[in-house]
């Protein structure tokens, strides 16, 4: 089906549940109880699920299948970013033209970007990623100014000249919209004490990354993709074999710009603002932990990473001390405050460090990530013992 | 010629620090050939010692002051620090003052077990595996370093400023027989300056001429053959290790009277400094030291407003740039190695 073997078409139906169901899914607590805070089904959160489940998708099909490790991958993002958003500005509010602006032009970085920096490997080669990226931000953020708006970033204005657009109405602001249908358009179904909300980008926003899940498996099933790995496993035997690897990695990594983009262009398609920071070398970091998090070369890995970093981020950083209290309650007082004293810092504010607990127990002890852990599991739980050859080799 | 000057000064005391955790870095590269992503942690780890000693000092308890009255009358109650009790007011005044450069003793015996720990514990077990988990976990480690300073500390940047005697500026003009006043510069970089010379003076000489030095260098070449002829490499490298944690926080503890220590600066400097690192050539010593200074001075050029109106924003970038033109035209960086971190 669509070219794919069993196994894949189940994973793919799998993610397209996952992607469709999710106001559903992310939803679990009734809107009053005290676990509401955890309901992760709101629109603008859903929306980063996806979006960044795109990015990782992306950097995978570089770092996972090649090995090549890029410290500088938000700058693709932000490139995207940028170019969709003056399509918006010039053009029209629709996003179809900047999304697909977004993909071309951070395409076109990325090969320019990759035709220098894939001279170097190792080392090399994510110092002069994380250089193109610092430069990037840098200069957005002082000489190319006119261009990115410095600091303050750009916004769709009153006056964007938006030439494909009929003139606005007194007292209306551009919306970003995909033929008339606004993407902060929402439909709120209430079902006793729950509520669910589908909203019309978080839809669009999933739907791509459908698409782009779709893609990722055909290319890690496809000859090119298997020629990606073997650069991963021995670059130096390719060239001996007298086959120039480079344009096969230079691909890769265009293509894997190509997502970056995408996910930029949909940033900007569900909340029109951009800024500089979205450059900085942390959210070339962020994906990189999102990516091994899941795990680097499988295929559902990436996505499961970015979905939770982003719950973390933003459900596990609302746990705040008043929280805890209620959650132990029922313990005696000095008992209590106890734990409280030592859960805190893991939470709330404190949100990074147990992200970086839980990344370093990752390298450490599951270097295929979460996915590794996945089949341990259900290898224990089927009784069969764990074959080392069956592991995923840990990324060079 | 005086703004020239004045360029190569200012560049100096940031070059300092780059050159300072370069060379921690590469130590630690040449000897286990692990890629440390948490060395701009230790960097920061150093500077809090800092901020530590100095609130140790300061440690006081309530004591009411019959000669003073508030707004009241009443008697008032100030705080005195501890240290007063111990040594008397004035020698106390005289140790609060000096708080940075006595870290110094406090943060060695500090860095050089938090690296020994390090090292044991956590970075040991990666020798095996590939360069790329080595800078996952050392990055994984640098964010929970970070979290816990900004835990203990606060996310804001806390103040420590110099000894007093060193807080004015050195006039350079008059001491070259130029116009006075025409190039100042703090007595504190100067100091700066000085002691990472200092330091790096120290290790290369610790490197080159003791037993210990020699061994080490022995095991950079070829650690298998060393440890055939029945040396302990591994210990020496463990304590090379702790070695490079302690010059990355001298780095910062002599740093923080210039830029008020908070928990992002080492990841702050750590990118500049693995830049730098592969801009003088992965292992080479006195190409991270030699890159680290040059870098500095080329990044404080840069800022000249005659640098800026020609090419603007030239001086976000030039570091950058210059890094992007020595990896293409000289791939191993400045001075480095043939066969290291080319596989």
């Amino acid at each position: 089906m669509l070219g794919l073997t069993r196994k894949d078409a189940v994973l793919l139906a799998l993610v397209m549940a996952l992607a469709l169901l999710a106001p559903f899914i992310l939803n679990p607590f009734p809107v009053n109880s005290g676990m509401a805070q955890f309901n992760a089904g709101y629109p603008d959160l859903m929306q980063r699920f996806v979006i960044f489940g795109i990015f990782a998708i992306g950097f995978n099909i570089l770092f996972g299948l090649t090995g090549y490790l890029s410290f500088g991958h938000a700058a693709f993002l932000g490139v995207g970013s940028y170019a969709a958003i003056w399509m918006m500005k010039l053009l029209t509010a629709n996003i179809i033209p900047g999304i697909l602006m977004s993909i071309i032009i951070a395409g076109l970085f990325a090969l320019l970007v990759g035709f220098i920096s894939l001279r170097r490997s190792g080392i090399y080669f994510s110092i002069l990623t994380l250089a193109f990226a610092q430069m990037s931000y840098a200069l957005a953020y002082s000489v190319l100014t006119p261009i990115t708006g410095g600091e303050t970033g750009l916004q769709l204005k009153l006056n964007d000249a938006r030439v494909l657009d009929a003139a606005l109405e007194q007292g209306q602001r551009a919306r970003a919209n995909l033929f008339g249908l606004d993407m902060t358009a929402s439909y709120d179904l209430i079902a006793g004490a729950w509520q669910f909300t589908f909203n019309a980008g978080y839809y669009i926003a999933a739907i791509c990354m459908v698409l782009a899940f779709y893609m990722s498996i055909r290319i890690f099933r496809s000859p090119f993709g298997l020629m990606l790995r073997a650069i991963k496993c021995n670059n130096t035997r390719m060239n001996y074999t007298g086959l120039n690897a480079r344009p096969y990695a230079l691909a890769a990594f265009a293509i894997s710009g190509m997502y970056a983009g995408l996910a930029g262009g949909l940033m900007v398609a569900m909340d029109t603002q951009v800024g500089p920071e979205r450059m900085f070398w942390t959210a070339s970091g962020e994906v990189v932990l999102m990516t091994i998090l899941g795990g680097a070369g499988t295929l559902i890995g990436p996505v499961l990473g970015a979905g939770l970093i982003k719950y973390m981020e933003n459900i596990v950083s609302k746990i705040n001390s008043g929280v805890l209290h209620d959650w132990f309650y029922w313990m005696p007082d000095g008992l209590e405050d106890l734990v409280v004293t030592l859960i805190y810092p893991f939470v709330g504010k404190g949100w990074h460090l147990t992200l970086g607990i839980v990344f370093m127990l990752v390298v450490i002890f599951l270097p295929g990530g979460l996915v590794e852990g996945g089949q341990r599991i259900s290898r224990l739980v089927r009784g069969k013992r764990a074959k080392p050859s069956d592991q995923t080799t840990p990324a060079e | 010629m005086d703004a020239i000057i004045l360029q190569i000064l200012n560049g100096l005391d940031k070059g300092s620090a780059y050159a300072l955790i370069a060379l921690g870095l590469t130590l630690i590269f040449g000897t286990l050939g692990v890629v440390n992503f948490a060395h701009g942690a230790l960097f920061m780890i150093g500077a809090f010692c800092a901020v530590t000693l100095s609130r140790i000092l300061t440690f006081s308890h309530e004591v009411v002051d019959p000669s003073r009255t508030d707004f009241l009358g009443n008697p008032m109650t100030v705080d005195v620090p501890y240290l007063y009790d111990f040594v008397g007011r004035s020698a106390g005044d005289v140790i609060i003052d000096w708080a940075v450069p006595l870290s110094i003793l406090f943060a060695i015996p500090v860095m050089i077990s938090i690296g020994v720990i390090m090292e044991r514990g956590l970075i040991k077990h990666f020798y095996k595996r590939p360069h790329a988990d080595q800078i996952l976990v050392t990055f994984g480690l640098a964010i929970v370093l970070q979290e816990v300073i900004k835990y203990f500390y606060g996310a804001n940047p806390i103040p420590t400023p110099a000894p007093s005697a060193f807080r004015g500026s050195f006039d350079f003009g008059a001491f070259l027989g130029m116009q006075a006043n025409s190039i100042i510069y703090p007595y504190w970089r100067l100091v700066y300056f000085a002691f990472s010379l200092l330091i790096v003076s120290g290790i290369f000489a610790f490197l080159r001429f003791t037993t210990f030095g020699m061994v080490v260098r022995a095991g950079m070449a070829d650690r298998e053959t060393v440890g055939l002829l029945g040396i302990n490499i591994d210990k020496r490298f463990t304590i090379m290790f702790g070695i490079a944690a302690a010059v990355a926080g001298l780095a910062g503890v002599m740093y923080t009277p210039i830029n008020s220590p908070n928990y992002h600066m080492g990841m702050d400097f750590l990118v500049l400094s693995f830049v730098v690192v592969v801009v003088g050539g992965m292992g080479s010593l006195p190409g991270a030291v030699l890159a680290g200074f040059l870098l500095g001075i080329l990044e404080s050029f840069a800022s000249m407003s005659a640098v800026l109106e020609a090419l603007p924003g030239i001086n976000q970038i030039v570091i950058y740039l210059v890094a992007i033109i020595i990896l293409l035209t000289r791939p191993r960086g400045l001075m480095g190695r043939k066969g290291v971190m080319e596989e």
